[in-house]
């Protein structure tokens, strides 16, 4: 048990770090976000002691996530790289937008393209990809872990790390080049610039908020 | 003198030149292929904004409902009448 200052302290650094543990709670768990954010808080509170600086509050609260995520799946007998997935070598975004532009090329249309990417359309992208890849690329990029961090939180050797991440960004834009064709989002990157970030959303129907999506497990 | 490398190698290399996760001897063959390869840098503009997008736009939003019910589990962590059930509340 907590004394009534440290309970007071624990609630207060909890509920500032909400939006950020659902946010990666979504990008691990899926629909199973919100009971992952309890469990974390749950182990939390067991081991609030072992929080000496309350300024590191958000890290410290996100590795316990990230362990609480990583123990379920073994207790499922899951793991996160259990899926064999072909090689993405080659694939050049950057190229294919070059390639494959309807209209003469534009200066801005890399810039473009990527500011026709809403918010709702990164995370359609990210649950897309498996999770041996979506994992780290979301540990490492959204949230700011090293990759030496990542292989201690995922229990991975570091080279497997690498590798994941290697391939994750290959299929991450690979995944935003048939997301952005099947959108039509290509096209409207491509025509005109007075795109701005967000605005098509109402051309491709109505946004869905994380907890309307489906699940999406290891398998995805 | 640094090893020439080719485009299909550089392209290989630059989240990792981003990251500052090169060695020295692989940053350097990087940078001087950089120097005289527009494509390449054109390559490597294209993978900052990328990160970029990650960073800014790849957290959803905590939907008011699971925010709600969030406080209020945090309301009782640790209460000393009992604690919270961590089973998701889909009644509110």
């Amino acid at each position: 048990m907590l004394g009534a200052s440290g309970r007071t302290q624990l609630q207060q650094l909890a509920r500032d770090e909400l939006p950020g543990l659902y946010a990666l709670a979504w990008q691990l768990a899926g629909t199973d976000a919100e009971d992952l954010v309890q469990e974390a808080l749950l182990r939390a509170c067991r081991n609030f002691e072992q929080l000496r600086d309350p300024k590191a509050a958000g890290r410290w609260f996100r590795v316990i996530l990230t362990n609480v995520w990583r123990d379920r799946l073994r207790k499922e007998g899951r793991e996160p790289d259990e899926v064999s997935m072909p090689e993405e070598e080659g694939f050049s975004l950057y190229r294919t937008l070059v390639e494959e532009d309807p209209l003469p090329y534009s200066d801005t249309l890399h810039v473009d393209f990527l500011g026709a990417f809403s918010e709702h359309d990164v995370h359609e992208v990210l649950q897309r990809l498996p999770l041996r890849y979506r994992a780290p690329l979301v540990l490492r990029y959204v949230e700011g872990f090293s990759t030496q961090e990542i292989a201690d939180l995922l229990e991975l050797p570091l080279g497997t790390v690498l590798s994941q991440l290697h391939r994750g960004r290959q299929r991450f834009e690979r995944a935003m080049w048939e997301y952005s064709e099947e959108s039509g989002l290509l096209n409207e990157a491509t025509q005109g610039s007075g795109t701005t970030p967000g605005s098509s959303r109402s051309a491709r129907g109505p946004a869905h908020g994380p907890a309307e999506r489906p699940a999406t497990g290891v398998s995805s | 003198m640094t090893d020439q490398i080719r485009c299909r190698d550089a392209v290989h290399q630059l989240w990792g030149y981003l990251d500052g996760a090169l060695t020295t001897g692989n940053q350097e063959a990087l940078e001087s292929h950089l120097s005289w390869c527009l494509r390449c840098c054109g390559e490597l503009e294209f993978a900052r904004e990328l990160r970029g997008l990650l960073q800014r736009r790849a957290s959803p939003p905590l939907p008011d409902d699971v925010a709600d019910r969030l406080e209020r589990f945090v309301d009782h962590l640790d209460d000393p009448s009992g604690p919270p059930n961590p089973t998701v509340d889909h009644r509110s």
